[in-house]
């Protein structure tokens, strides 16, 4: 798929969001052999190219295809819960054509020949483009520094230990001072091993009467000051790649306004969420970090909105019956939300809190910035990756339709409001509703 | 005897805790207790109205005293009592929860006793299997019978359950029948304090409708009920309390400790006790203790639970 669609395509009439330069209007775009030749109100000075394919787009909004920093996915090793295909398709039908694999796969990708496998694997099956995050540490054991150098010459995008928070500050902070001199991002979710130890879901009067152990906000929050302040020693490109609480928040606001080179990540559950809605023991609602209070989830939306937090991610995380039929303690963390992450965002920008642009630029413009690769714009240029939406259609997902490998959603039977109706990578079409 | 037709039909398909039951629905099964205390105090101690019906008690942790105590009271109704424990089970095989619900049910039980180290594990297998289900402890959540049981003993000593001070003492973090007795004490109009240290209490403590506190002295004083937990030696090593010897110093129930009580309180403790750890054995044996009547009342309760539940009026009005 990767072959650019070669030809001339209009797309006439549609609502054009691109937030690389705050546009938001109705106009034209034109793709030529797989790029952006022109967006806008005015691309249709010169009329309709010759032999130009005309899409007719009334009523429907054209913007940025996804950038999705947080994907898990089961290949190599788990093949069963997710094939880097099946993500890719799931990626598609969400309006996501680049997504960043996380290197929690088995065996992990802390290595060349796993970086070379992942990207072979894409080009060869997936309809999206893949692109590796790399370990930091190797085996993600929080010890031995990955050959940070190799692997990013090799095509790894970031380095992350996935789920693994690194405890020792020592290789923390060795990491990212060596991250610094090749110019490579290192993204870390910040959980305190043993604060949170048998934790099963947040800290508080639900956890209380359920009589599970909690996890405090405080796990979150310490590791991560901890990182900060490393930050601000090495000046290391750092980003809080999930971050869930109001003093998280609050830290990396802190840092930002000293100057920091830091960014951060929140996933779409924990801005759409909350503990409540893990209910009757719903294993699918498990996730890590765990979903939080209610003043959390509002404080994850201001820090969207103020842009303390640059990135919404799915932090697609698929898991079979085997790993989430389960008592509740027992069963195993995370949701699928690759293919929901555009319609579950839309709810915020229906409900007024955030404007769409802000959105596309938070799951789109940001994230390629960020990762250094080409997307998350519609200008001249561009590579032909955007999705197009009705951002009013009323739809109800159906947990069986997902083309996820696994079916573990959060948002089971949820009511959205718009929905992706094209996705196109590189000019060819990927998905159409 | 057919006290059957004499109580309210209780309204529930299952009991896997106490919230979500009404002071009614409590005041039914405590009634209904009383009458099969009369029973198991008969030379003949059998009612037939089980007959036929299969119970399965399903153990998924070791507890010698609750399982005999629902095979007795199951036995006593007439029942076939079949128990299920984890070291015969397929469990350690590898199965699911899950799995051996649905096997379990596909052998047409009337009734499940469950106790699983897991919260939630009675409310999962109430929703896949066909028949009732009764919690007998899922994890630090709920032990209900436990607490009517409790309460059962508590009415029968004072006449009653609203107004009375009760005082629960000890590791309420961990406690399943801390949890249960809060609610069902709080339905019942009861005045609810725990007592013990902080690192032993749930994070949210304060909003659970109870008085906290730190210190025997203050939390026992003119109490109508004292309540001891029992403490793991585990605590020790997660660092939650230092030593026995401290515990035993400031949590554990002596009778210095007990002289601030009302002098008519009540001793409970829900067993296995650890004498010298949470309770001084001249206190557990002295005369305020009621923790052999728990024993007892337990077995009546579980009857009178298991005879509300099954109760064949259900299926009349279904019918109808």
């Amino acid at each position: 798929m990767m072959t650019p669609h070669q030809g001339t395509a209009v797309y006439q009439n549609a609502r054009i969001v691109d937030p690389t330069h705050g546009h938001d209007g109705v106009g034209t775009l034109i793709v030529i052999d797989g790029k952006i030749a022109a967006a806008g109100a005015d691309a249709l000075n010169q009329g309709v190219p010759d032999g130009a394919e005309v899409h007719d787009c009334t009523g429907l909004v054209i913007v940025p295809g996804l950038v999705d920093m947080r994907v898990f996915i089961g290949e190599p090793g788990g093949e069963h819960r997710e094939t880097i295909a099946s993500a890719s398709a799931a990626a598609a039908a969400g309006g996501v054509t680049s997504l960043v694999m996380m290197p929690d796969t088995d065996p992990v990708i802390d290595d060349v020949a796993l970086v070379e496998f992942v990207l072979r694997t894409a080009r060869e099956t997936a309809i999206t483009r893949v692109f590796p995050a790399a370990a930091i540490t190797k085996g993600l054991r929080g010890a031995e520094m990955t050959e940070i150098g190799i692997l990013l010459d090799a095509g790894a995008v970031c380095f992350t230990d996935g789920h693994q928070t690194i405890a020792n500050a020592a290789v923390m902070r060795n990491a990212m001072r060596y991250a610094k001199d090749f110019g490579a991002m290192i993204a870390h979710e910040t959980q305190d091993a043993d604060l949170s130890a048998g934790g099963v879901m947040n800290e508080g009067l639900f956890a209380s009467w359920l009589g599970f152990p909690g996890i405090p906000r405080e796990a979150e929050v310490l590791p991560l000051e901890r990182d900060l302040r490393l930050a601000a020693l090495t000046g290391a490109n750092y980003h809080a790649a999930k971050i869930s609480t109001a003093m998280s928040a609050d830290a990396i606001r802190a840092a930002k306004d000293k100057g920091l080179a830091v960014s951060a990540g929140v996933s779409i559950n924990h801005l759409s969420l909350n503990e409540n809605d893990v209910g009757e023991y719903r294993t699918f609602f498990k996730l890590s970090p765990p979903l939080r209070h209610e003043d959390d989830r509002q404080a994850m939306i201001e820090a969207l909105r103020d842009g303390t937090i640059d990135v919404v991610v799915s932090s697609h995380d698929p898991q079979d019956v085997d790993t989430k039929r389960l008592p509740f303690s027992e069963s195993a963390d995370g949701a699928v939300g690759v293919e929901t992450l555009l319609a579950a965002g839309l709810r915020l920008v229906h409900n007024g809190d955030v404007t769409l642009s802000r959105l596309i630029e938070t799951m789109s413009t940001t994230p390629a910035r960020l990762l250094g690769i080409e997307a998350g714009t519609l200008q001249p240029g561009a590579c032909a990756d955007f999705t197009l939406l009705d951002i009013d259609m009323p739809w109800v997902l159906d947990a069986n339709t997902l083309h996820s490998r696994s079916k573990n959603t959060a948002f089971e039977d949820a009511r959205f409001t718009g929905r992706v109706m094209q996705t196109v990578v590189a000019g060819n079409r990927v998905y159409s509703a | 005897m057919s006290a059957q037709t004499d109580f309210p039909i209780f309204p529930h398909r299952h009991l896997l805790g106490m919230a979500g039951l009404s002071y009614p629905d409590i005041e039914t099964l405590l009634d209904r207790a009383d009458t099969d205390v009369d029973v198991s105090r008969q030379r003949e101690k059998k009612k037939s109205v089980l007959r036929g019906r299969t119970q399965i008690n399903l153990f998924f942790e070791a507890s010698t005293r609750t399982q005999a105590s629902f095979e007795l009271a199951g036995k006593r109704l007439g029942a076939d009592v079949m128990n299920m424990s984890v070291a015969s089970s397929s469990v350690k095989k590898g199965e699911t929860l899950i799995d051996t619900a649905m096997t379990l049910n596909a052998m047409r039980p009337d009734i499940l006793i469950i106790r699983h180290s897991a919260a939630g594990a009675a409310a999962l297998l109430s929703r896949k299997v066909g028949c009732s289900v009764i919690n007998a402890g899922d994890g630090a959540h709920e032990h209900p019978t436990q607490a009517l049981l409790d309460a059962l003993t508590i009415r029968r000593a004072k006449g009653r359950l609203d107004g009375l001070t009760v005082a629960i003492c000890g590791d309420i973090l961990h406690s399943r029948v801390a949890r249960s007795n809060i609610i069902l004490l709080n339905t019942m109009g009861a005045r609810v304090r725990v007592v013990g240290p902080s690192t032993l209490m749930p994070a949210a403590i304060a909003q659970m409708g109870v008085e906290v506190f730190t210190s025997m002295k203050e939390g026992l004083k003119d109490a109508d009920v004292v309540m001891m937990l029992r403490l793991q030696r585990e605590r020790m090593t997660q660092a939650l309390v230092p030593s026995v010897r401290e515990y035993f110093r400031h949590y554990g129930l002596d009778a210095a400790k007990l002289a601030l009580a009302r002098p008519d309180a009540l001793v409970m403790h829900p067993g296995p006790m650890n004498r010298g750890v949470e309770i001084a054995s001249e206190i557990a044996d002295g005369p305020q203790s009621v923790i052999e009547e728990q024993v007892e009342m337990g077995v009546a309760m579980r009857m009178a639970i298991i005879e509300a539940l099954l109760d064949p009026r259900k299926n009349e009005s279904r019918a109808a």
